[in-house]
C-alpha cells in the first residue's frame, strides 16, 4: 500500500511540476504515463567482445529519447529545467518499476498458493521500502532542484575550479586549469546546476590523451555507500576508480590509464544509499573542506611540482553550479 | 485499457461501516451491563460491561491506527538551509531554500558592504533517532 502510494504520488508531482515549469499547450498526462513504463533492453552478453561500446550507444540513445520527450513535454523549459525534469521523471520511472515488481510477485505467490514466495518478499521488502523511500524523496529534491548526496564528488570540484575559466570538454563536462602546490591540475565535474552526470570518463581519457599520457596522477572525488555504524561524511582514500553507474565511464578511466600507466586514486565522501538521492546532508557539506586537504596532501605526496594531475568530482551536480 | 495508475482511497468504507457496527454494538452491551446491575443481576452485568468495554478500545484502537497511517503517508519536503556568503567582508546569511537556489549562484548584494553574495551551500540538518554505532 505504501509503494502504491508512493508511485501514485510520484506520478502527481511529477505531472504537476511538468505543467508547472513546462507551460504545454497540451495537457502531458498521457505522455508522462507513457514515459513512466520506458524500458531498456540490456546488451546481449553471450559475446562480451566489446559489450561497454554496445552499452554506452544504448544508455546514449536511451538518454536522447528521455531529453526528446521531456522537450515535448515541458517547452518552456530551459537547459537546467529540462535536466532537473528529466531526472525527477526517473526517479518516478523508478518508483513505479519497484511497485510493479514487488505487485508482481505478491500476486504471483498468492496466485501459486505459494508461502514461500511471498516469505522471500517480506524478507526483502524493508530494504525494498528502504529504497523507494529514497527515491521518493529524490523526487522532491529534483522538483525542486536542490543537491543531492550523490553530488559530493562534484561539489568538491566546483570548489577548487571557482574562479577559473572553464571549458566544456565531453559531453556535459567542465574542465578547470587550476594551478595547485606547484602542479597543473585539470579539475573537472558534470556541467551544472541541472540534473546531469555527464561523461566524466570520456573527459579523463581525452586529457590523458591531449596530455599525451603526460598524468603523473588522476584524483577521482566520489559519494561511496557506507556501511552501517559508520558516520555520513567520513572521507576514504583508496586506488582505483571511484564512478557508479553501469561501468562504461569507469571503463573508459581504467583503460586510458593502462595505456598510459597513469596511477589513478580514490576519494570518497561516505553516505548512506538514501542520502546519495536526498537532499544534501549538512555532515556531506562539512566534508568537502576534508577532501580538499586529503587532494592536497595526495598531490604533495604522489606528484613532482610541475607536473599535470587530474582531479575529477564525480556525481549528479544538480543544484551545483561552477 | 485500464488506467495503471489508480488514486488512492484514504480508509476503506467497509472498514468504517465495521468499526460503527462494533462500536454501536459496544454501546448496547454497556447499556445492557448496566440493565442487569439495576436489576440486581451483578454476574451477567459485569460480563456485558467487559465485553462493552472491550469491544468499545479495540475499535477505537483500530479507527486510531488507521487515522496513524493516513498521516504518515505524504511524501515530506525537508526544509533546507541556504547558506549565502560575502566573499568579501565574510558575512554569513542563513535563509529557506527557495526554488532556483543553487551552490555558487550569485544572489542579492551584501548588506554591510554591497557586494553581490554568493551561495556557499544548500544542505538539510538531520537529528540522529539513537547512536548509530554500537
Amino acid at each position: 500500500m505504501r509503494l502504491k502510494f508512493m508511485r501514485d504520488e510520484g506520478r502527481k508531482v511529477a505531472i504537476k511540476t511538468v505543467k508547472e515549469i513546462g507551460k504545454p499547450s497540451s495537457d502531458p498526462t498521457q505522455r508522462v504515463d507513457q514515459f513512466l513504463e520506458y524500458f531498456a533492453i540490456s546488451p546481449v552478453n553471450l559475446d562480451p567482445s566489446g559489450i561497454i561500446l554496445r552499452l554506452e550507444h544504448l544508455l546514449d540513445v536511451r538518454e536522447i529519447r528521455f531529453m526528446d520527450d521531456v522537450h515535448l513535454m515541458a517547452p518552456q523549459a530551459d537547459e537546467t529545467q529540462t535536466n532537473n525534469l528529466e531526472n525527477m521523471l526517473e526517479a518516478a520511472l523508478a518508483l513505479n518499476i519497484i511497485y510493479k515488481i514487488m505487485r508482481h510477485y505478491y500476486i504471483l505467490g498468492k496466485k501459486t498458493f505459494s508461502l514461500y514466495i511471498i516469505m522471500q518478499l517480506q524478507m526483502v521488502l524493508p530494504l525494498i521500502m528502504r529504497e523507494a523511500k529514497a527515491y521518493a524523496s529524490a523526487l522532491k529534491a529534483f522538483t525542486q532542484g536542490q543537491p543531492i548526496g550523490d553530488g559530493a564528488g562534484a561539489l568538491v570540484a566546483a570548489t577548487l575550479m571557482r574562479k577559473h575559466e572553464k571549458t566544456q570538454i565531453a559531453k556535459d563536462v567542465v574542465m578547470a586549469k587550476v594551478p595547485m602546490e606547484g602542479r597543473t591540475t585539470y579539475v573537472i565535474k558534470a556541467k551544472g546546476p541541472g540534473g546531469n552526470v555527464g561523461k566524466p570518463g570520456e573527459a579523463i581519457k581525452r586529457i590523458i590523451e591531449e596530455n599525451d599520457g603526460k598524468i603523473a596522477l588522476a584524483i577521482v572525488i566520489d559519494a561511496g555507500l557506507k556501511l552501517e555504524g559508520e558516520k555520513p561524511g567520513e572521507v576514504a582514500e583508496g586506488v582505483g576508480v571511484a564512478i557508479g553507474g553501469p561501468g562504461v565511464e569507469k571503463y573508459k578511466v581504467e583503460e586510458g590509464a593502462l595505456k598510459h600507466k597513469v596511477p589513478v586514486n580514490a576519494i570518497i565522501i561516505k553516505e548512506d544509499v538514501g542520502d546519495a538521492v536526498s537532499p544534501m546532508r549538512k555532515e556531506i557539506v562539512d566534508a568537502v573542506d576534508n577532501a580538499i586537504q586529503r587532494i592536497k596532501r595526495l598531490i604533495l605526496e604522489r606528484s613532482k611540482e610541475g607536473d599535470n594531475v587530474i582531479i575529477a568530482g564525480i556525481g549528479n551536480t544538480i543544484g551545483i553550479g561552477q | 485499457m485500464s488506467d495503471p495508475f489508480t488514486t488512492q482511497k484514504k480508509t476503506s468504507p467497509i472498514l468504517i461501516a465495521i468499526l460503527l457496527v462494533t462500536f454501536l454494538l459496544s454501546i448496547f452491551s454497556i447499556f445492557l451491563g448496566f440493565n442487569s446491575y439495576v436489576e440486581g443481576e451483578a454476574e451477567s452485568g459485569s460480563t456485558y460491561m467487559i465485553l462493552g468495554a472491550t469491544t468499545l478500545a479495540l475499535s477505537g484502537y483500530v479507527l486510531f491506527q488507521t487515522r496513524k497511517r493516513i498521516f504518515k503517508l505524504a511524501l515530506e519536503t525537508q526544509p533546507l538551509a541556504t547558506t549565502m556568503l560575502c566573499e568579501k567582508c565574510s558575512l554569513k546569511n542563513v535563509r529557506d531554500f527557495q526554488r532556483g537556489d543553487y551552490i555558487f549562484k550569485e544572489v542579492e548584494p551584501c548588506p554591510k558592504c554591497n557586494e553581490k553574495m554568493v551561495i556557499s551551500s544548500i544542505y538539510r540538518e538531520v537529528k540522529e533517532k539513537g547512536k548509530e554505532e554500537t
